[in-house]
């Protein structure tokens, strides 16, 4: 027993699985078991958009210090306005509107790093002043009319198998995807080896703006997935829907256990983590925190996850 | 561009003369990178100026450019976050949450209102630590932080409302003859930290922890301490800036400074500021401050419609950086 804990406490995910529980465990002992299943039902469902979006920031953070995409929540919002406008609520269109918006996610990746590779910005402000553009052209494309989703998109983003959601099945199978492609795939091991040393992996003949831009556009890509199946779970698009994942996206990969410093990836944390936020959500209402309360509590317990899972020892040395 | 591998063989030049004009080049492309915030905010007051004759005046600076002080105060905050190579997430919230305080506690009981903000200075210093013990990322540090400076304010303030200490609004709208008020107060923000920073030899020691951490360590030079002493820096320019925004809009709200974030970072960026290394300018950073207050009225003038407007600041935060890529690579191309 002690063994396999010295051996688990050496995962970088087992911290964020760990708070899950605690914070479900807490729930429940509230409400006295009731509605211990449909509270992580419902926290699956919303915990799957995060961990989409978790696992594209997740890449582009591997790709080494100083890389991030803040134009997250502005493109899940853009594809969530091109999908539904373009599908306007007729099934017929479902296919046209999601390549739509794929393709539009396609065109912000392929700008974000045009203007870190080309212009030399800095990802963070790069991806911040794109995310300026990116939203306007949402406002100013949506115009504020919500649509309704067609009716295929909703019955796919709000059905569930065994009280288990269809998105989240899927979603998993993405997970394993990227986590095969990490270890397995030449694209993958790259990631990781700029991630660790860009000039090394340069040196070693791998091919390091090719990844980079490949990586900066499956992040713009899975944030359009995000927008097209949350625009179908939440009854349509909305300008502000993007809001929130900013926060979420950087959180669940760091209190997942990937390092900031890069090199090193972690997809079971994402899922730990991005469920972890959700009950702990959920643990502040059922408590009935006020407004302020809650607030004060989700940051306060997200600083104490990171704290306790202590950072980023190698950087240290 | 000339090539000047063919010109140091050049029959007629001798290789002298050649040096001395790459010299006066660099010299040049130098100068023009200082330049560059400067000539920035130059063309969007010329722009100003041409959609809208009537802001050429002492009014119409003073009117446009009130709300600089406060974005030039958070900047200055973010300014030295900056310089230790960290980034803070949380300067906008932390503003709102400084303003709730200002409007409430420090107008009903003075003492209490500066205890608490003290406290949020000193809470700013222990952020710093607790990021450089455990060795952790400041931006989701900060980010968490920010969601706690909200909550707060949010409990102080539920609703919009409060009222802001009359000495404070005695304080921001004062009248300074010829030069407009806003415009005299930023430059003596910069200069200030300027001397502090820039010339001073601790803040050579703060700009060096940023250039070298582990190279200022060995020299003797505690890391923690210089990263409270900035940190507790940023909180104390975050409660300059909430302070001076309340004495401006009288009252106070949880988000009345949300955007300052974003501002901030902008602003230290335009102004020629460098993520890394310790590079940071407060004359640049306060002008980049200034750019973007004036960008934000130059917009309305222009007519562009209100969708546009956020985009069109993320647009000539792109033009500049593109600008300044240029000018450095021909730098390097040297």
């Amino acid at each position: 027993m002690t063994g396999m804990w010295s051996k688990l406490r050496q995962q970088p995910w087992i911290w964020s699985f760990i708070a899950m529980i605690a914070v479900w465990l807490a729930t429940i002992i509230f409400t006295r078991g009731q509605g211990a299943g449909d509270i992580l039902t419902a926290a699956l469902s919303f915990a799957t958009f995060t961990i989409v979006i978790g696992l594209g920031q997740m890449m582009v953070i591997t790709t080494g210090p100083g890389n991030v995409d803040l134009s997250i929540p502005a493109t899940i919002t853009l594809s969530g306005v091109v999908a539904m406008k373009i599908m306007d609520t007729d099934n017929a269109r479902l296919l046209i509107g999601i390549a739509a918006a794929l393709g539009v996610s396609f065109l912000v990746g392929l700008f974000n790093y045009g203007l870190i590779r080309l212009l030399r910005i800095p990802p963070i402000i790069a991806t911040l002043s794109s995310s300026f553009l990116i939203l306007s052209t949402a406002i100013s494309y949506g115009r504020g009319i919500r649509i309704k989703p067609p009716p295929m998109l909703d019955d796919f983003a709000t059905a569930k198998v065994l009280g288990v959601p269809v998105a989240a099945i899927f979603v998993a199978l993405l997970s394993l995807a990227i986590a095969i492609v990490l270890k397995r795939t030449r694209y993958g091991r790259t990631v990781l080896a700029i991630g660790q040393n860009p000039r090394a992996a340069r040196l070693a003949g791998l091919n390091v703006d090719l990844t980079r831009f490949a990586t900066y556009v499956l992040s713009a890509l899975l944030a359009g997935v995000c927008g097209i199946v949350l625009s179908g779970f939440s009854g349509g698009a909305a300008l502000n829907m993007g809001e929130g994942f900013l926060l979420a996206s950087i959180a669940v990969v760091v209190i997942g256990g990937t390092s900031v410093a890069g090199g090193r990836a972690n997809v079971p944390g994402v899922w730990g983590a991005a469920l972890f936020i959700y009950l702990l959500d959920t643990m502040l209402n059922v408590f009935g925190a006020s407004a302020g309360i809650r607030l004060i509590m989700t940051g306060v317990i997200i600083i104490a996850v990171i704290t306790i899972a202590g950072g980023d020892r190698a950087q240290r040395s | 561009m000339t090539n000047y591998g063919e010109s140091r063989n050049h029959p007629f030049l001798s290789y002298r003369d050649c040096e001395s004009r790459m010299t006066a080049l660099a010299l040049n492309r130098k100068t023009l990178r200082a330049l560059l915030p400067l000539l920035s905010l130059v063309i969007v007051l010329v722009a100003t100026f041409y959609a809208q004759p009537r802001t050429m005046s002492y009014f119409g600076l003073n009117l446009m450019l009130q709300y600089a002080v406060p974005i030039a105060l958070a900047t200055i905050a973010q300014m030295f976050i900056i310089t230790v190579n960290d980034l803070d997430l949380s300067i906008g919230p932390f503003v709102g949450l400084v303003g709730c305080i200002g409007a409430t506690y420090l107008n009903d009981t003075p003492l209490l209102g500066i205890v608490a903000l003290a406290l949020c200075i000193a809470a700013y210093a222990a952020m710093a630590a607790l990021i450089h013990l455990r060795n952790l990322p400041s931006i989701v540090v900060t980010l968490g932080a920010s969601f706690v400076w909200l909550g707060i304010a949010v409990l102080i303030l539920p609703s919009p409302g409060g009222k802001a200490p009359d000495w404070l609004k005695a304080i921001m709208s004062l009248q300074v003859p010829v030069v407009p008020f806003p415009i005299v107060a930023a430059l003596a923000i910069a200069a200030l930290v300027h001397v502090g920073l820039m010339t001073s030899s601790y803040g050579v020691i703060m700009r060096g922890t940023g250039g070298n951490p582990r190279a200022m360590a060995r020299a003797g030079w505690s890391e923690l301490r210089t990263k409270m002493a900035m940190y507790a820096l940023a909180g104390l320019f975050g409660v300059l800036s909430g302070l001076s925004l309340i004495g401006l809009t009288t009252s106070a709200d949880a988000h009345i400074a949300d955007r300052y974030t974003l501002y901030a970072i902008a602003g230290v960026i335009l102004g020629g500021g460098e993520f890394v290394g310790g590079r940071v300018s407060p004359f640049g950073a306060v002008i980049g401050a200034l750019t973007l207050a004036l960008a934000g009225s130059f917009l309305i003038f222009m007519r562009i419609s209100p969708d546009w407007q956020i985009g069109a600041q993320g647009a000539i935060l792109i033009i500049v950086l593109a600008l300044r890529a240029l000018i450095n690579t021909g730098e390097a191309r040297r």
